[in-house]
């Protein structure tokens, strides 16, 4: 029998299985970044050892790092203390770290790809959960605990339980405006957020097949908001040609090997997943959350839901408790929602695709008097490259604030949060209580959506503009 | 990982059932970088409060916990393993494990040492009667052991044979895997020469 693109990646990696006991898989690139290694590194002092492939691990600074005055010491000392830390760590183990005002700094998420580190066919790994981002190339990318991101340095192996498969297929097209972020959300709403949990998902079809490389990154990012261990995409021609010529791309004979070996990792037509969704493309729209999981959402032509609408009790609290912490009223129209902050950024959508797309809707316009616009590029290089392109210029001419690199509002571990009460419209990935801030309201949306959100003040399309 | 054969130390009974991992070390102070100083949020909330066992000379320096049952249950911290380690416990007694923190337990080198509830109040009896006295946790032969005399405690208890094996023999996780160096040494050898590598 065939077997799948995620049980070939499986099977090239593993370094003994023994009957009984999980899979030891050798691990091709380990990610670092400063808030789940501290305690990863300490465990490595204190039993004498060292990290086995510091060539196969690379370290970046993210989650604390302020996206203003990013040349001046860091303010808050707890996030000072996680980033000094990772900087001593990365000089005495030997690993190469891209700090904060380093051209290559950013997202460990978006450093990878962008790099050319990311690549078909590998095992990539992380202390985070958004490492499923990798996916997008056909690499087996997922997120692990800090005793695991310790077992990774000392020994570049992971004990590991064999997942099970899932096919995503999506057929048809997405209609012009609708993002693979509406997909994404919308499949969430679909599954739940426990749909996919202990499957590695292979999302496949003519609608996935004909996404950039940018797009799939967010589809796969957001494999974990519905319980994914992983998302997969077989590498294809869309593939290849984003990867060839990057900073650490195989080139030459080398790339002939590479594009040869990771053209046979399709699955074949007759291996057979554990499990299949099936979704049809054409019929999706601009989708965005009302509550307060990814998996709480409508179309944005849609209202906010009424709690009886849903047939199990646990959905229906969790709709009443959702609705009570976002201040909504059920029916509320969601195009009425009005929002105070609109958050363009993240290892979702903060690359430089996303960047034109926004700044393609708010070029001419202004954002809106009550809201404000704050755009957060995923990386340095994104930033710079932005720049280029006179993108900065449009964004701050609407009214916007340009920042520095860094996962910022995402999760509000730096200093910028959400005041209590205050709502989004983000176009990251979390909609948790909290999540950007305490007390704030998150809508989880698209770039097309945040984009002429911030010019109309209520969450909107870009149809809705004219 | 310091392997464990058998420790004796002084035992101190916490008279508490279903104690989570927030009670054992709350989130506040789970910001340190380190994998060491945990000890001074353990227990954080009762170390306030004069009476509290530990705040007890006799018991300050003890190193086996006696506690009732459903002990660690809640938050799956490998913190909470880590503060009773650094505060310098070698084992945990008690009649019910959460799973979490028995598993976090294993991997860390900390004995949770499983026993029925009646051997629970013997030795709470008896260390409350002599404070300071002396607990063993024999690993090798699954006893643990306290007391003299007509009141001396004697008892097996439970702990699964694969990490029993591993805290025998001081290996940890990180240590097994080390065992099959050649493997991956092996393995190294033969991943393609195009795979990236950092200079
Ligand atoms: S951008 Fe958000 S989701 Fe992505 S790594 Fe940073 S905090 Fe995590």
């Amino acid at each position: 029998m065939g077997r799948t693109l995620a049980e070939k990646v499986w099977d090239e990696h593993v370094v003994r299985s023994t009957p009984g006991e999980p899979d030891l898989l050798y691990i091709d690139l380990h990610l670092i970044h400063e808030v789940t290694s501290p305690q990863a590194f300490d465990g490595l002092r204190l039993a004498g050892r060292t990290v086995r492939r510091p060539d196969l691990t690379i370290a970046t600074e993210d989650h604390n790092v302020p996206t203003v005055d990013w040349d001046k010491p860091i303010a808050d000392p707890v996030s000072r203390t996680q980033v000094e830390t990772l900087r001593r760590n990365a000089e005495e183990f030997g690993v190469r770290l891209h700090p904060l005002g380093d051209v290559e700094q950013g997202i460990v998420h978006v450093v990878g790809p962008q790099l050319g580190l990311t690549q078909p066919g590998m095992t990539i790994v992380c202390g985070d959960s958004h490492t499923s981002t990798h996916g997008a190339f056909g690499a087996l990318a997922f997120g692990i605990g800090t005793s695991e991101v310790e077992h990774v340095l000392a020994t570049q192996t992971l004990p590991q339980a064999r997942p099970r498969t899932m096919a995503v297929t999506v057929n048809g097209s997405l209609p012009a405006g609708v993002t693979a972020k509406d997909l994404v959300l919308a499949l969430i709403t679909h599954t739940g957020t426990g749909g996919g949990q202990g499957y590695v998902v292979e999302y496949r079809g003519p609608a996935i097949e004909e996404l950039s490389m940018e797009a799939r990154m967010t589809i796969c990012n957001m494999s974990i908001e519905w319980g994914a261990k992983a998302g997969m995409i077989a590498p294809d021609q869309t593939t290849f040609d984003y990867v060839r010529g990057r900073p650490e791309a195989p080139t030459g004979a080398d790339w002939d090997a590479a594009v040869e070996h990771w053209t046979s990792l399709r699955t074949d037509d007759d291996a057979e997943f554990d499990q299949e969704i099936v979704l049809d493309a054409s019929e999706m729209a601009p989708f965005v959350t009302w509550g307060t999981n990814p998996g709480q959402g409508v179309p944005l032509s849609g209202s906010v839901p009424y709690p009886s609408d849903f047939e199990e009790e646990g959905d229906r609290v969790a709709a009443e408790n959702a609705l009570r912490y976002m201040a909504l009223e059920a029916g509320t129209p969601m195009r009425e929602v009005a929002v105070d902050t609109v958050f363009i950024g993240s290892c979702t959508n903060g690359r430089i695709e996303d960047l034109r797309l926004a700044a393609s809707i708010i070029e001419g316009r202004t954002v809106d008097a009550d809201t404000r616009l704050l755009v957060v590029p995923g990386s340095a290089r994104v930033r710079l490259q932005a720049e280029s392109e006179g993108l900065d210029v449009v964004f701050k001419q609407a009214g916007a604030e340009w920042r520095g690199a860094g996962c910022s509002m995402c999760l509000g571990m730096n200093p910028d949060t959400l005041a209590p009460g205050e709502r989004s419209a983000s176009t990251s990935n979390r909609n948790f209580e909290g999540r950007q801030g305490k007390g704030g309201r998150t809508h989880l949306v698209s770039i097309p959506v945040a984009a002429a959100t911030a010019v109309r003040g209520t969450l909107s399309s870009p149809a809705d503009l004219d | 990982m310091d392997a464990f054969t058998t420790h004796t130390g002084v035992g101190v009974p916490l008279r508490r059932s279903n104690v989570d991992t927030d009670q054992i070390i709350p989130a506040v102070y789970l910001k340190r970088v380190t994998r060491t100083g945990f000890e001074d949020g353990l227990f954080a909330a009762w170390r306030g409060d004069e009476s509290f066992v530990l705040n007890q000379e006799a018991y300050a320096a003890g190193s086996v916990l006696v506690a009732g049952p459903d002990f660690g249950t809640g938050s799956s911290r490998e913190h909470a393993v880590w503060a009773l380690q650094n505060y310098g416990f070698r084992a945990v007694i008690s009649s019910r494990f959460a799973d979490i923190f028995r598993g976090n337990s294993g991997k860390a080198g900390l004995v949770a040492a499983q026993v029925d509830e009646k051997v629970v109040q013997r030795l709470w009896d008896l260390l409350e009667a002599e404070p300071g006295a002396t607990v063993t946790v024999d690993l090798e032969s699954r006893t643990v052991r306290a007391g003299e005399g007509p009141d001396a405690v004697e008892d097996s208890f439970d702990i699964d044979d694969y990490t029993r094996w591993r805290l025998l023999e001081g290996l940890d996780d990180v240590s097994i895997t080390l065992t099959h160096d050649e493997d991956i040494t092996s393995f190294e050898a033969g991943r393609p020469a195009w795979k990236p590598a950092l200079t």
